[in-house]
């Protein structure tokens, strides 16, 4: 536990357990329709004492969308990056570690999905599944799989040439028990880092969906959709795209810094 | 004559987390033109740290220099003091005055210039040469380093020369601008015996007819004993003792010294002994006993390989298609006996190490057979398999890569028994196996980053051990630990062969250690094994060609044995890559005393 007590460890905690105490009492005390009650009197009005964080171009209060959108936008990226890690970390690990054939066949399929865009393949899943949450975090998953699995694969591919895993196996250890002990535990800094990156792009692809109408659908708030939407006023009203950045820059620094001391504590050299 | 080099009390200390920590300290020396002065210590005992202060290189590495005076006598007579030199006057100063050569000559080269580049750039810069004028130097110091072809070599990349090619480039850049002192700082531990051999006597050459100055660091005693005129031991930071090296070799003052030469294997002096013999440790008088002769009695064999042949295949082409095939082991046969102790001898490249791992169907061969009590181990299903690998376990070379990172010691050295279900008293088992190679019982519950080399070397052999194997396939298992722990590894072995009845198959390039070892001695080039026999015949009457040169090739560690005086040019390897489909002629021996064969 001492080693959690870095500066570095204290931020990245501190943060995240703040935003998932936002989004969690957020709902909880400010009434639903906060997010949506317009102000036609006060669009786009500045920061102020009425509109701590301002407001948008229809008057709604930044600082309730915010904080409503907080949980769905957390929902949707955290669930759909465990779900590709999930997808991806016993493709890239079979694949790594058996090689050959296995690895050809898996990492082509892996091809065709990476041939499209992210973005693109969200999208598609999510036109074909239909517009609603769900959907948008199996759409986000699958979409997010392929570049997972890559670079679990690589990694795996390099541990699978590390000598304690020839020992292993000429001391009779069976390919499960040595995917599962000896090659698993020392990818899991790479699963990490790249975990953490990917829930960052997960809140912009949930913003990319729900722009072209699959993801969340308006007037609800979210992180990604309040970006989007402040993109053709940036020049007049700047904090519609601050706020919602800045809670999706916080956010990403929290996990990345949790996610640093994390793989600091998996590994007992750092001890 | 002014010496070129007086080092005075030098003190480097290097910032951390942990706060302070003292690189080296307190230590002087001085170097004479025309000497060699070599600097001999363990990992870790500060003696690159010394030679980086030298160029002041050390502070590219976090290192400052805190105290002492670093005297240099520069080309005009006048002395610097390095360890105050201004920035732009170390600029003249390094690679003009002191040349450094490298250990690596893979990484100390840029990939992407070439030979040329490489060469003429310092000299532009330093001696303020026209492009030609450099590129005819260039052209003199690839000759002088006795590369053939030099004006080929020219125009090519590091890439498309070999190992030894690429450190005479090295050495080359280093001549350029014929400096005053030359530091080569392990210039021979990533080379094999031969091209060792020959940098050695290039070394020696260059060093005769510039009248310059070396400082030579090394942790190999034997190539101090080739080298140096006067040698400095160096121990955790510190010198431990300074002297001609006839004085250190045979009349060591320090404790230190004496256990460090005590722990060098000497090639030569297992002559007229029959079996292998223990390291001399100091202060551990048993070791000092040769192991018991064992037992006459009717040897009975373990493990009979036959015609064993193994390919990689080398994959080019846009479909990536087999191309050609590398033939890593070609038509080997062998046996080893019962508590016996194989040694595979070899360059790089040679086969040995594929040939260790066909044996336990690591990397499957191609043909052959390996029968171990009769069992025909290539005839075995995948299940079959995994439960003949209990009778043969493997000793890999690098102890920092053979144990996995984030397992405690207990679970990795547990692990063979939980896979075959051995689990009843596992506790006190893996005791036992750690009691059986001497490492503490406290060690259980560590992580491999916590223990030394020659601790996790411990460990690794424990692991081994656990299925009660008959045959161990170690693989240049001590090569990449310090004498002193090599030693202690080398002892453990021979004692758990004396007490287990264990068979080695010791794949080794260091004769000295084999020598020492072995009961049998196979030597290997491209693939095939060219002599085997007994040790002795092996070592006092080589019959082959290569196994001559290696023999000639190999340091002793004993300065009044010096061999690299004269220049040193062996016949280059040729490639073990062969188009498909070549058929390789069979193995032929003729038999030059009863069980000692060389290759037809």
């Amino acid at each position: 536990m001492k080693r959690f007590l870095t500066t570095k460890g204290l931020i990245g905690i501190t943060l995240l357990l703040l935003i998932a105490l936002i989004a969690i009492v957020g709902p909880l005390v400010i009434p639903p329709d906060a997010a949506t009650a317009m102000d036609m009197r006060a669009r786009r009005a500045p920061p102020s004492l009425d509109h701590f964080l301002g407001t948008d171009q229809l008057g709604r209060d930044m600082l309730y969308r915010v904080i409503l959108g907080a949980r769905t936008s957390l929902e949707i990226a955290v669930s759909a990056v465990m779900m590709s890690i999930v997808l991806g970390l016993p493709l890239g690990l079979i694949s790594g570690y058996f090689g050959g054939l296995t690895d050809n066949v898996l990492m082509r399929l892996v091809d065709t999905l990476l041939a499209f865009p992210a973005l693109l393949l969200a999208l598609t899943i999510s036109a074909v599944l239909g517009p609603n949450l769900q959907n948008t975090i199996i759409a986000i998953g699958i979409a997010f799989t392929p570049y997972l699995a890559r670079i679990i694969r690589g990694e795996a591919l390099r541990v699978a040439q590390m000598p304690y895993v020839e020992a292993a196996r000429a001391s009779g250890t069976t390919d499960i028990m040595i995917m599962s002990r000896h090659i698993l535990p020392n990818i899991l800094p790479a699963v990490i880092v790249q975990g953490t990156i990917s829930l960052a792009f997960a809140i912009l692809a949930e913003a990319g969906l729900s722009f072209l109408g699959l993801g969340t659908q308006p007037p609800a708030a979210s992180w990604g959709l309040m970006i989007q939407a402040s993109r053709d006023q940036l020049d007049i009203a700047p904090w519609t795209a601050v706020v919602p950045g800045m809670a999706v820059a916080l956010t990403v620094l929290g996990l990345n810094m949790f996610g640093d001391v994390l793989r600091d504590i998996l590994d007992p050299r750092s001890k | 004559m002014k010496d070129i080099v007086t080092v005075d009390h030098l003190r480097v200390e290097f910032a951390t987390d942990g706060g302070t920590v003292v690189g080296v300290q307190d230590v002087s020396f001085t170097i004479a033109p025309g000497e060699t002065l070599c600097v001999v210590g363990e990992s870790g005992s500060g003696k690159s740290v010394t030679s980086l202060s030298l160029m002041r290189l050390v502070e590219f590495g976090g290192g400052t220099i805190t105290q002492g005076a670093l005297n240099f006598t520069r080309a005009d007579g006048s002395t610097l003091d390095v360890a105050a030199a201004s920035p732009d006057v170390m600029g003249q100063v390094r690679g003009n005055e002191i040349g450094m050569i490298f250990q690596e000559p893979m990484t100390a080269l840029n990939p992407v210039f070439t030979i040329e580049r490489q060469l003429t750039d310092g000299l532009m810069l330093h001696k303020g040469l026209t492009q030609a004028q450099a590129t005819a130097r260039a052209l003199d110091l690839l000759r002088s380093v006795r590369i053939p072809e030099p004006e080929r070599r020219l125009k090519q990349y590091p890439h498309e020369l070999s190992g030894g090619m690429r450190q005479r480039v090295v050495i080359a850049m280093a001549m350029a601008c014929e400096p005053k002192l030359l530091i080569a700082d392990e210039p021979t531990t990533a080379l094999d015996v031969k091209i060792q051999a020959e940098i050695l006597a290039l070394i020696n050459r260059l060093k005769r007819e510039n009248g310059m100055a070396v400082l030579f660091i090394t942790h190999d005693m034997a190539v101090v004993a080739q080298m140096a005129d006067r040698v400095v031991v160096m121990y955790r930071g510190a010198i431990v003792e300074t002297g001609p090296v006839d004085q250190i070799f045979n009349a060591p003052q320090q404790d230190y010294t004496k256990a460090l030469l005590a722990a060098v294997p000497k090639l030569g002096e297992m002559k007229g002994k029959s079996a292998p013999e223990r390291m001399r440790l100091i202060g551990d008088e048993a070791t000092h006993a040769a192991l018991a002769p064992a037992p006459v009695r009717k040897p009975k064999v373990l493990l009979e390989v036959k015609n064993l042949t193994t390919r990689f295949p080398v994959k080019g082409g846009i479909l990536r298609r087999t191309v050609a095939q590398v033939h890593a082991v070609e038509d080997v046969s062998f046996t080893i006996n019962v508590g016996e102790t194989l040694a595979l001898v070899g360059e790089s490249g040679c086969g040995k190490s594929s040939c260790g791992r066909s044996i336990l169907r690591l990397i499957e061969p191609a043909s052959g057979e390996i029968l171990i009590n009769g069992n025909d181990i290539r005839a075995l299903g995948p299940q079959d398999l995994r439960r003949a690998r209990a009778d043969m376990q493997m000793v890999f070379q690098d102890p920092f890569a053979s144990l996995n990172p984030y397992r405690r010691l207990r679970a990795q050295v547990a692990e063979p028994l939980q896979n075959f279900g051995l689990t009843a008293d596992l506790d006190a088992k893996v005791l036992d196996l750690f009691d059986r190679v001497h490492l503490p019982r406290d060690f259980l519950n560590r992580y491999p980053h916590e223990l030394s080399g020659g601790q996790r070397q411990r460990v690794a052999i424990a692991r081994a051990l656990a299925l009660n194997p008959k045959l161990i396939v170690a693989d240049e298992a001590v090569s990449a630990l310090d004498v002193s722990v090599q030693a202690q590894v080398l002892n453990l072995m021979m004692e758990l062969q004396q007490d287990l009845g264990l068979s080695y198959l010791f794949i080794s390039h260091d004769m000295a250690v084999v020598e020492r070892v072995a009961h049998q001695v196979g030597v290997m080039y491209l693939g095939r094994i060219v002599e085997i026999g007994p040790r002795a015949a092996i070592f006092d009457n080589p019959s082959h060609p290569y196994t001559r040169s290696l023999l000639s090739a190999v340091p002793i560690a004993d300065p009044s044995k010096r061999r690299f005086e004269g220049d040193m040019n062996f016949k280059p390897i040729s490639s073990p890559i062969f188009p498909l489909g070549h058929q390789p002629a069979k193995s032929q021996y003729t038999t030059v005393a009863p069980g000692h064969f060389v290759l037809i």
